[in-house]
């Protein structure tokens, strides 16, 4: 290891770092706007340069990588005029707005300004103004303010892998952007909003709402995909302003997607603040009290075993709190008719490992092959795709795509679109079975697509083959994920919230509904269901949003959004991840493990918590999983067992389905935020094939 | 003065056949197979011998730098790559080269790219130099189809190829690592060092980047060998050199003279002499227009080599010397500079995109001397700034100038904005007998 002397101090460190990064180990700030840990590095804005012997001009400090008895120095003259000099420059053409600009309060070029700068300008001649680029609905530029670090052109480029940003002209000219005036069609490009150490970009939906300094910071976890993104959420008031990414190396790095990011403002519209009951057809506003004796009153008007006529769907962005409260109840009332898989897949509770991503998303990085079935992660889960995309750039990995054709926004080898192909590859008649047998690390990610289909069980059971006869598995690693879409879902699979025996799935509810062999439904936020089999039903949607379910129903509980509660959620994982309450839930609303707690009492069958440590006691009763916080599936001491799962059986020969149409609305928040609804506008409506009759 | 036996570039000014024959007849391509024969180690050893000097403007070793390739592949390809980027204001040797001497450049090329390990070498060549690269495509083709280079390059067992690549008239682009940028088909900027170029350069292989009018000299140096070059110069300032001499000069030209000739020797015995005599002489940009300025007085005596001009805190550059007599507004001249370097700035790294056309500005001003006396200081301390702060070189380029300006002509500025400001203060009618009516006639 390269010993190295810092302001006279020496230490030793890591040989491939650079003179920067062993500065910030000795505890030394280095001002800096283009480098990033997570970039390439461009050392063009001048201002990390160091001094360092016998070099007679300063070097940067960013790009210099460490030697043996390198002397470096970061408080010499000749290093605080380097970097006055560096400031002076880049302010000459910066405009002076601060007041009027969203950047204010979290700009590193007023805090490196103010730390390092000179308190006044030499500079008599007109600044630089640049034209205003549109890179659409949620990033806002004032490109005067760009100090061409060029880190969102980086980010673009490596990490969301669109190229579409650059910069344009030279010298003084040299404008970034993109290259025609066109919005940036990644699901990422909300980081590059983070990443400008200026206010050239800022949020377009966040706009002049809020200064930085007046906000208070929630640490929490994102449910609007199963990554469970770790964010922040910045509220003010009992408004939620803004949401920005968290660090963790392990899921999100320090990115977040665009639908985490932007769809808070569906948080704030189609709420549902109170309850509701349905007289004459119409609902109309009721009381709490209201609302559970008409739930009550229709239980008790069910003949014979109530718990034959009683059915619960959990929906895609329910907690884990109210998963195990709302089975509590059914239990009591002995149904075995509740589900959570929404979609149909054909999910095996038998083995948690048959439904978890049990590579973890850091893991990914140390695989050497990837299988992709049935599975669009780009749409899916945009972080797991950037990692993946991560992984490929660091090069020795192959990709494959078993599916529907997609841009993956890296280089893949496209197999064929359904069974079959598996079948061919697990009967080694096809020629990717090679390149499998010669990985070392392989992994394969099953999707929903693959899953939510009449043979998913017997696509699960191929896929669990593909895993066993490719050496997938072992006692360190397990190479077969399941991409999982909704927030809910594993969580739910881990609580057993499925069929009891006897007990019909949500495709069996449905017809029950329908034909009159259920009486009552219980909806617990779920709204990606066809509701017109509940008509002869009565419904009862539990959720915070007026979606397909509230439309549906006969009694509306309020709830609480993952902004407003404090709740437990499993990520695709498997890792148990906890949100904290960041707003209060809107009027009449209430978290939703104590909607369903003190529905319990109403129904006459008291649940056995009374607070919620005592309702994750029982959770941890169910399953020991949720003991554990935080950590994922494959870095818990107790291994997931390997155990079988899947019907192995006739696959037909139908493609695998993509399973998302539209990005930016999977769920009722992101239906109710107008910051989406302008995405789809610009994103998704144009790739939509129109024809003379749609206006 | 040169003897005409020592001359490398016979064929300077096209007087005879610049294709193959006539290269041959000049002794080109004579004797390469027993030059090669002798081994890499001896090529680069006779040329660190010879003493020669990168002849590009930085004036590096050349036997040092070629030595830095590595000596075994790691299985990533050699390359040599040729700067026919020329595009130093006032430079106009390589283009000579190119369209007189191909074959010259060609068969250094292979000796060099030979002691290099490479066997694939391009030549950069200016977007501009239309016709020189047409002319330079001819002699490729020549050469292959004789043997010359291709496989088996001079039946040596050595295979090597040439390409040509058209620049698109960057002028940051003849900056080694931008030149690297824009063959690889990026935009012309200049990449960090370290990697330098013999480590990681062209697609992240062992590269040499290196001056046409350097490889050109290569093949005669290694036939009559280290000491003959070594001979002629002064001592680390070794051989021969392309001037080229242009301004106010009876006959701008482009000549081949020993190093450290007298700059007043190379203006009067080649150029026909300062027009209006050596005492209308104001002062010379000795290197291209990166260089600083000297002023008569120090022009009087000053040789034209490396150290000597260094001495004089200028700078040989390419050697194209630029000579402005007692009519030439200087400042303005310098302004001009100015805004080249900021036209040419590829808006990469801070204190260059920000800070040369500050200079520009400012320098524009002081050109009407419509600044303060502490504006000098002023901009004084700006190219300090940028000097050095820099990725690449071109900054320097950019401040260097003005220094020599400052340097020398300190007291023309501050008479432009004494008259300047006497102006603007002056009550009605002005102080008539104090003003001159038009500045450049006082200077």
């Amino acid at each position: 290891m390269p010993k190295i002397t810092i302001n006279h101090m020496e230490i030793e460190v890591d040989s491939g770092l650079t003179v920067l990064q062993a500065c910030e180990i000795a505890g030394i700030e280095i001002p800096r706007f283009c480098y990033h840990e997570r970039l390439s590095i461009s050392g063009n804005c001048r201002m990390c340069l160091v001094e360092m012997e016998p070099s007679p001009r300063p070097v940067a400090s960013c790009a210099m990588p460490v030697a043996d008895g390198m002397v470096v120095y970061t408080n010499t003259p000749m290093v605080k005029k380097a970097r006055k000099s560096a400031l002076e420059f880049l302010l000459i053409n910066h405009p002076l707005d601060c007041p009027i600009c969203d950047q204010g309060g979290e700009c590193d070029l007023q805090d490196i300004t103010m730390a390092y700068g000179a308190d006044q300008s030499r500079f008599q001649e007109n600044k630089r103004a640049v034209a205003e680029k549109d890179l659409g609905p949620l990033v806002a530029t004032a490109m005067t303010r760009c100090i061409h670090c060029t880190r969102c052109v980086r980010f673009s480029t490596e990490v969301a892998g669109v190229e579409e940003m650059g910069a344009t002209g030279r010298g003084e000219n040299t404008e970034v952007g993109t290259y025609v005036e066109m919005a940036v069609s990644s699901e990422m490009s909300g980081n590059m909003i983070d990443l400008c150490p200026v206010g050239a970009l800022t949020s377009k939906p966040y706009a002049f709402t809020a200064r930085a300094w007046e906000l208070r910071h929630t640490e929490t976890v994102d449910v609007l995909d199963a990554v469970g993104s770790n964010i922040r959420v910045d509220s003010r008031g009992n408004e939620v302003m803004r949401v920005l990414p968290r660090l963790n190396e392990d899921i999100n790095e320090e990115w977040i997607s665009d639908k985490t990011r932007f769809s808070y403002d569906g948080l704030k519209r189609q709420r549902l603040d109170r309850p509701y009951v349905r007289e004459d057809g119409r609902l109309r506003e009721a009381s709490w009290e209201e609302a559970f004796a008409a739930i009550a009153g229709r239980i008790a008007a069910i003949k014979g075993a109530k718990g034959q006529k009683i059915a619960a769907i959990a929906g895609d962005l329910a907690c884990c709190e109210s998963i195990q409260a709302l089975k509590d109840i059914m239990n009591a009332f002995k149904s075995p008719h509740m589900d959570c898989r929404q979609d149909g897949a054909m999910l095996d509770p038998a083995a948690r490992a048959g439904y978890l991503f049990n590579t973890s998303i850091s893991g990914i990085e140390h695989a050497d092959l990837c299988l992709l079935i049935g599975v669009n992660p780009r749409i899916e889960a945009p972080l797991i795709n950037a990692r993946l995309r991560k992984r490929f750039l660091m090069g020795s990995f192959s990709v494959a795509l078993v599916g529907a054709k997609v841009d993956l926004t890296y280089a893949y080898e496209y197999l064929g679109s359904g069974p079959r192909t598996l079948e061919q590859i697990l009967s080694r008649s096809h020629m990717f079975a090679e390149l499998m047998d010669a990985a070392n690390r392989p992994m394969l990610i099953l999707g929903q697509g693959a899953l939510a289909r009449a043979d998913g069980a017997a696509v699960l059971a191929a896929a669990r083959d593909l895993a066993d006869q490719f050496a997938m598995v072992s006692h360190d690693r397990n190479g077969f994920n399941v991409l999982h879409k909704a927030a809910a879902r594993v969580g739910a699979m881990d609580l057993g919230f499925v069929p009891g025996e006897g007990g019909r799935d949500v495709a069996g509810i449905l017809d029950g509904a329908a034909s009159g062999e259920l009486e009552v439904v219980y909806l617990l936020g779920a709204d990606e269901i066809d509701t017109t089999f509940l008509d002869p039903a009565f419904v009862i949607y539990q959720g915070h949003h007026g979606d397909a379910g509230a439309a549906a129903a006969d009694v509306v509980l309020p709830g609480a959004a993952y902004t407003e509660k404090d709740a437990t959620y499993v990520n695709t994982e498997g890792r148990v991840q906890q949100s904290r309450l960041a707003v209060h839930p809107p009027g009449q609303a209430r978290p939703d493990w104590m909607v369903l707690r003190a529905l319990s009492q109403a129904l006459g069958q008291k649940a056995g918590y009374d607070t919620l440590e005592e309702l994750r006691a029982q959770m941890i009763r169910s399953n020991a999983v949720f003991a554990e916080l935080d950590v994922a599936a494959a870095d818990r001491t107790a291994k997931t067992k390997w155990a079988a799962f899947g019907a192995p059986g006739k696959m037909n020969g139908s493609p695998f389905a993509d399973t998302v149409e539209n990005f930016y609305m999977t769920d009722p928040i992101g239906r109710a935020s107008e910051t989406m609804a302008r995405c789809t506008d610009t994103f998704i409506v144009p790739h939509l094939s129109i024809t003379g009759t749609d206006g | 003065m040169l003897h005409d036996a020592d001359r490398i570039f016979t064929n300077l000014y096209g007087l005879s056949d610049w294709r193959l024959r006539g290269a041959r007849k000049r002794g080109d391509w004579d004797g390469t197979k027993a030059i090669l024969e002798k081994g890499r180690d001896w090529i680069v050893e006779e040329i660190k011998e010879s003493g020669l000097r990168g002849r590009g403007g930085a004036g590096f070793p050349a036997g040092m730098k070629w030595s830095f390739m590595p000596k075994e592949s790691d299985g990533r390809p050699h390359y040599l790559v040729v700067n026919a980027d020329e595009g130093e204001p006032g430079t106009c040797k390589d283009r000579e080269i190119i369209r007189h001497d191909p074959h010259k450049l060609l068969e250094g090329a292979l000796l060099a790219g030979f002691a290099m390990g490479a066997n694939t070498a391009y030549i950069y060549i200016r977007g501009e130099f239309h016709a020189e690269a047409q002319r330079l495509q001819v002699a490729i083709d020549e050469a292959r189809k004789a043997g010359l280079i291709g496989g088996n390059a001079c039946k040596s067992g050595w295979d090597f190829e040439i390409y040509l690549h058209h620049g698109a008239g960057a002028y940051v682009c003849g900056e080694e690592t931008a030149l690297l940028e824009s063959l690889e088909g990026n935009k012309g900027q200049p990449r960090m060092k370290p990697p330098f170029p013999a480590n990681a350069g062209l697609y992240g292989c062992p590269t040499t980047v290196t001056n046409v009018e350097t490889v050109a000299v290569a093949p005669e140096i290694l036939r009559r060998g280290a000491d003959w070059f070594a001979s002629l110069g002064r001592p680390k300032n070794t051989g021969t050199k392309l001037f080229c001499i242009s301004g106010h000069v009876n006959l701008p030209c482009t000549v081949e003279e020993e190093m450290g000739v007298p700059l007043r020797e190379l203006i009067e015995k080649h150029a026909g002499g300062v027009r209006g005599g050596w005492d209308n002489l104001m002062a010379v940009i000795p290197g291209g227009c990166s260089t600083p300025l000297i002023p008569k007085s120090v022009c009087d005596n000053v040789l034209m080599d490396f150290d000597s001009l260094r001495e004089v805190q200028s700078g040989l550059g390419t050697a194209a010397v630029i000579v402005m007599d007692k009519s030439t507004d200087i400042v303005r001249a310098i302004a001009r500079f100015s805004k080249f370097y900021k036209h040419e700035s590829c808006g990469q790294c801070t204190p260059c995109r920000e800070g040369t056309g500050w200079l520009w500005r400012m320098m524009e001003k002081l050109v009407e001397g419509d600044a303060r006396i502490e504006d000098i200081d002023m901009i004084e301390e700006v190219t300090r700034q940028i000097e050095g702060h820099t990725i690449c070189a071109l900054g320097d380029a950019a401040a260097w100038p003005i220094q020599g300006l400052i340097r020398h002509f300190r007291p023309e500025l501050e008479r432009r904005i004494g008259i300047h400001d006497l102006t603007i203060t002056a009550p009605a009618g002005g102080y008539d007998e104090d003003i001159p009516e038009d500045i450049s006639e006082a200077v």
